[in-house]
């Protein structure tokens, strides 16, 4: 229980939180001042929807794809956020806590592996 | 271009700040602005209001994780259930009635809502006993109040119906993608007396997470069009840090209060779709 009282778990996440949210707000305001500027670099009504083509587009500057790279950081913020608790429960020696969050991360694994199935 | 950008951006903001106050995601307020006022295919408006349920967990919980009014354990617990049920909800899907489930469940809110007007007093304002279970979970906490500037104790009861209902609440976003956090709020201010500020703090933690599990199938989909989701993102993480701000101040009368409209909508909304579509 009283490990080392100068970590703060809750700093942790709200600070990988943070972390995750303004990388990914960065690459969206500036793919959306470059789409402003330029358009989307794609024809009208199309853009990237797979991660290779998104990795492709943003390579190239393209501001969709630009955009697009950083919604895919905002989505993986909650599942880095999973993963990241079940490290400070194990460091907290706090087991419980560590398997049930390990249980949700494999679940959520599980569910993104579906979602492609389906 | 620059209109219809500007406008989905600041229909965004006023999602995230009341998502953010409420601890919704605030799907109710884009996909009718995104498909009524600004004429988008209403996939498209799913896919941006699942970015917008995961923006506004993410800008929420970040102030809320960090202030301690969410309460983590609780969160992981009941993720547990939400996530089993999201995964059941798919497999589920072609063996149930989805009419029969909106009714069920709308009604169910109806019932709730009166309940929440009936009880003037937050029911976490009369102290309840804990669960054994809750002790061993060690889910009881306490959080600094920033409104009467002092910390509040609080414990936690009815666990089982608890993760029962947020199993329901998975299995609905899993079949319908709505009402998650209105049901992880109610959930825990119905039955598992918490204070609001702590119910809505946690579902907003809670709700990022469930999002993000079928935001890839949206993804792939290609219903995530990064011209309408991009600045629904930067909209919805900008009206979230300032709800953040005011939530915190009120006090969890008026957070339950200003509630009941929103449940009584998503009743409503949800009773209109088993009836008739």
């Amino acid at each position: 229980m009283s490990k080392k009282e100068s970590f703060d778990p809750e700093l942790f996440i709200s600070s990988s939180l943070r972390f995750g949210i303004y990388l990914s707000a960065s690459f969206i305001g500036f793919g959306l001042i470059l789409y402003f500027i330029y358009g989307s670099g794609y024809p009208a009504r199309t853009f990237p929807y797979t991660v290779t083509g998104v990795w492709e587009g943003l390579i190239r500057l393209k501001p969709a794809a630009i955009m697009s790279f950083g919604l895919l950081l905002l989505i993986a913020t909650p599942i880095f956020r999973v993963a990241a608790s079940t490290v400070i429960f194990l460091k907290e020696r706090d087991y419980l806590y560590a398997v049930l969050t390990f249980l949700v991360f494999i679940i959520l694994i599980f569910s993104l592996a579906l979602g492609k199935a389906i | 271009m620059l209109f219809s950008t500007t406008l989905i951006f600041l229909f965004a903001i006023v999602a995230g700040f009341i998502g953010s106050l409420l601890g919704l995601g605030g799907g109710i307020i884009i996909i009718p602005a995104l498909t009524l006022v600004l004429g988008l295919d209403i996939h498209e408006a799913i896919g941006a209001s699942v970015v917008s349920v995961i923006a506004t967990s993410s800008g929420a919980a970040m102030a809320y994780v960090r202030d301690k009014l969410t309460n983590i354990r609780i969160g992981m617990f009941l993720e547990t259930a939400t996530t089993l049920g999201a995964i059941t909800g798919a497999y589920i899907a072609n063996l149930i009635s989805i009419k029969a489930l909106y009714i069920t469940f709308s009604l169910l809110m109806f019932y709730s809502a009166g309940n929440m007007l009936r009880s003037r007093e937050g029911s976490a304002d009369t102290p309840v006993e804990a669960h054994p279970l809750a002790e061993r979970l060690k889910l009881n906490g306490s959080y600094f109040d920033k409104r009467l500037s002092q910390v509040i104790e609080y414990k936690v009861t009815g666990i089982y119906p608890g993760w029962a209902i947020m199993y329901s609440a998975g299995i609905l976003s899993g079949l319908l993608g709505i009402g998650g956090g209105v049901f992880k709020v109610l959930g825990m201010d119905m039955f598992m007396k918490l204070p609001m500020k702590v119910s809505t703090a946690t579902s907003n933690f809670m709700i990022g997470v469930t999002a993000a599990a079928s935001a890839g199938v949206y993804f792939s989909k290609g219903d995530i069009n990064p011209l309408t989701a991009g600045p629904v993102a930067l909209g919805v993480l900008i009206g979230a840090l300032a709800g953040t701000r005011i939530m915190e101040r009120l006090n969890n009368k008026t957070l339950r209060r200003l509630f009941i409209p929103i449940l009584l909508y998503v009743a409503l909304q949800m009773l209109w779709k088993g009836w008739w579509v």
